[in-house]
């Protein structure tokens, strides 16, 4: 698999930050495989939204290069070329949906590429499909749930063919249903339509669902690994303020008291099956 | 306060022949047919078009009632102008009590201004309640494309109506949830003089300007990222195609203005 992603020592610092400031993102050295499942995961401030607002050169690196399938992020030519490619949801459903119609919105970045109405039709048709929300196409959609209002717009962003799909905080403002229904999606379409992931959270759940997992702080990135190993690191995880699921924290308990159990069973069914083994 | 209740524009779905007119059509139309109202001068031609605009009105399958309703906001207007029309015509006298009058002429005149003004409603409220709102834009748009040539941002404004016509019931009911919460505080909008419940607005408009900022900044960045860069090589998924039945009505405006035209000429 080749890399879709690479960051080169990608520095960021906000340019009214006065001299002397940490910079947002430090010296990130990164690459993330085409159709993979990524998932990065961070505290407020630790500079995970920032990375991901390069991913798409909504900011471009102070120092250092970004680079989406080849293409620079800092060089203005490539800016639509690149929006092509990577496609961004973000946290508030209602503050990206801009037209009045189901269908119209997931039209809108088609569109806006010059794409012939009728395989724009045809796009809008599948996209919807892939989202699960056909029947709905003509409401409005200030009548949707937050979870059906992050699907159309994860519709209007699959309707623009990207390679690869930022989730920015995606599910933050949803409710468990709404969350559900969202990663739900987001999984089927990595899994089913190898489209790439990224997806930015601090929920442990959903980052769990990850092949790969991002742990960044303080700009910089901490840890990386699939998920199972990451959450071995409860002491790296609990520095960077971030809480491990419930699962791993109580295998670490048990372990810490000198109980001989591994740490990589995530799921609530995995962790209860090792306990059972424990109780035998 | 049921906010939420209100419906976006004044649109009736349907799928009768007057629905289903291109917009560009039906807005032509429109503007041809309030021409027409102007240009009438007497019985036969005030009447000819109440006829067409009756039937119009028919064939749309909205019910009459709907039009009623829609006239009321305006029934002060027309009192008003049909009752200065009424006292201050001069002519043959028929009923005079003191310094008040009535003449024939005035009569006539007061009677005609009246089916004017509700014609023109009535010819509008045909328009919108047919149309949907994001119908009228795309027409609007490509009505006044031509105006391009000298620089005038025509798709910048039908994008700017279509976000404001999507944000319309979001607002409303962002400002529902503020209502409730700054009562759930304690505020009092009910009661007061009038100086009292202006002031009582305060605090509900300061966070809906605040949030709709904040609105206005994550939707232009959201649409950037969807490529959005002006019209330029944009294509849209509904196309507008005139058809046989819209130059039908195109037609039919133009000869209705026409013959009232010719009407007028022969002093009728």
């Amino acid at each position: 698999m080749s890399a879709i992603i690479r960051a080169e020592h990608l520095t960021f610092c906000y340019p009214d930050e006065p001299a002397g400031h940490p910079p947002v993102l430090d010296d990130i050295n990164l690459e993330i495989e085409a159709g993979s499942f990524v998932a990065i995961l961070g505290h407020n401030g630790s500079g995970k939204s920032t990375l991901a607002k390069h991913i798409n050169a909504l900011l471009t690196p102070t120092q250092g290069k970004l680079f989406v399938e080849g293409l620079d992020t800092s060089d203005p030519e490539n800016l639509l070329a690149i929006r092509g490619k990577v496609g961004m949801v973000f946290q508030n459903p209602d503050n990206q949906i801009v037209a009045s119609v189901v269908e119209e919105d997931v039209a809108f970045g088609p569109e806006n590429l010059g794409i012939p109405p009728a395989e724009i039709r045809q796009r809008v048709d599948t996209a919807l499909k892939m989202v699960g929300m056909y029947h709905m196409r003509e409401h409005a959609p200030h009548l949707l749930s937050g979870g059906q209002k992050q699907r159309v717009a994860i519709a209007g962003i699959i309707a623009m063919m990207p390679r690869c799909i930022v989730l920015d905080e995606a599910t933050a403002m949803l409710d468990p249903e709404g969350r559900r229904e969202t990663v739900e999606t987001i999984r089927t379409l990595n899994e089913k339509y190898g489209i790439t992931v990224v997806l930015i959270t601090h929920h442990m759940d959903e980052a769990a669902q990850a092949q790969r997992l991002i742990v960044m702080s303080g700009g910089h990135i901490i840890d990386d690994g699939p998920p199972n190993e990451v959450f071995q690191h409860v002491d790296t995880l609990q520095g960077a303020g971030l809480t491990v699921p419930e699962t791993v924290r109580l295998l670490y308990e048990l372990r810490k008291e000198g109980l001989p159990v591994p740490l990589d069973a995530i799921s609530d069914e995995a962790c209860a099956a090792v306990l059972a083994d424990l109780l035998k | 306060m049921a906010l939420k209740d209100i419906t976006l524009g004044q649109y009736f779905p349907g799928t009768s022949l007057i629905h289903r007119f291109d917009p560009r059509a039906k807005i032509l139309f429109t503007v041809l047919f309030i021409a027409t109202i102007f240009l009438c001068k007497n019985v036969v031609s005030y009447g000819l078009t109440l006829v067409a605009l009756l039937v119009l009105i028919a064939i749309s399958r909205v019910r009459p009632k709907v039009f009623l309703k829609g006239m009321k906001p305006i029934i002060f207007i027309v009192i008003c102008t049909a009752l200065l029309n009424l006292f201050y015509t001069s002519g043959t006298v028929v009923w005079s009590f003191g310094i008040l009058k009535i003449t024939e002429e005035g009569l006539w005149k007061a009677g005609f201004m009246v089916l004017r003004i509700l014609m023109l409603i009535a010819c509008t409220l045909l328009l919108t309640y047919t149309t949907s709102p994001i119908a009228l834009t795309d027409g609007l748009e490509r009505l006044l494309r031509p105006l391009k040539k000298v620089n005038f941002p025509v798709h910048e404004l039908s994008m700017m109506m279509s976000i404001a016509l999507r944000f319309i019931p979001t607002l409303i009911q962002e400002t529902d949830k503020i209502i409730s919460a700054q009562k759930a505080r304690g505020a009092d909008f009910d009661s007061g003089g009038l100086v009292q419940k202006a002031k009582a607005l305060i605090p509900i408009l300061i966070p809906l300007f605040i949030s709709s900022f904040r609105r206005a900044e994550e939707l232009a960045i959201a649409m950037e990222c969807r490529c959005y860069h002006g019209d330029e090589g944009r294509t849209s998924l509904r196309q507008l195609v005139m058809a046989g039945r819209d130059w039908g009505l195109l037609v039919f405006s133009i000869a209705l203005c026409a013959g009232i035209v010719v009407l007028r000429c022969f002093g009728l």
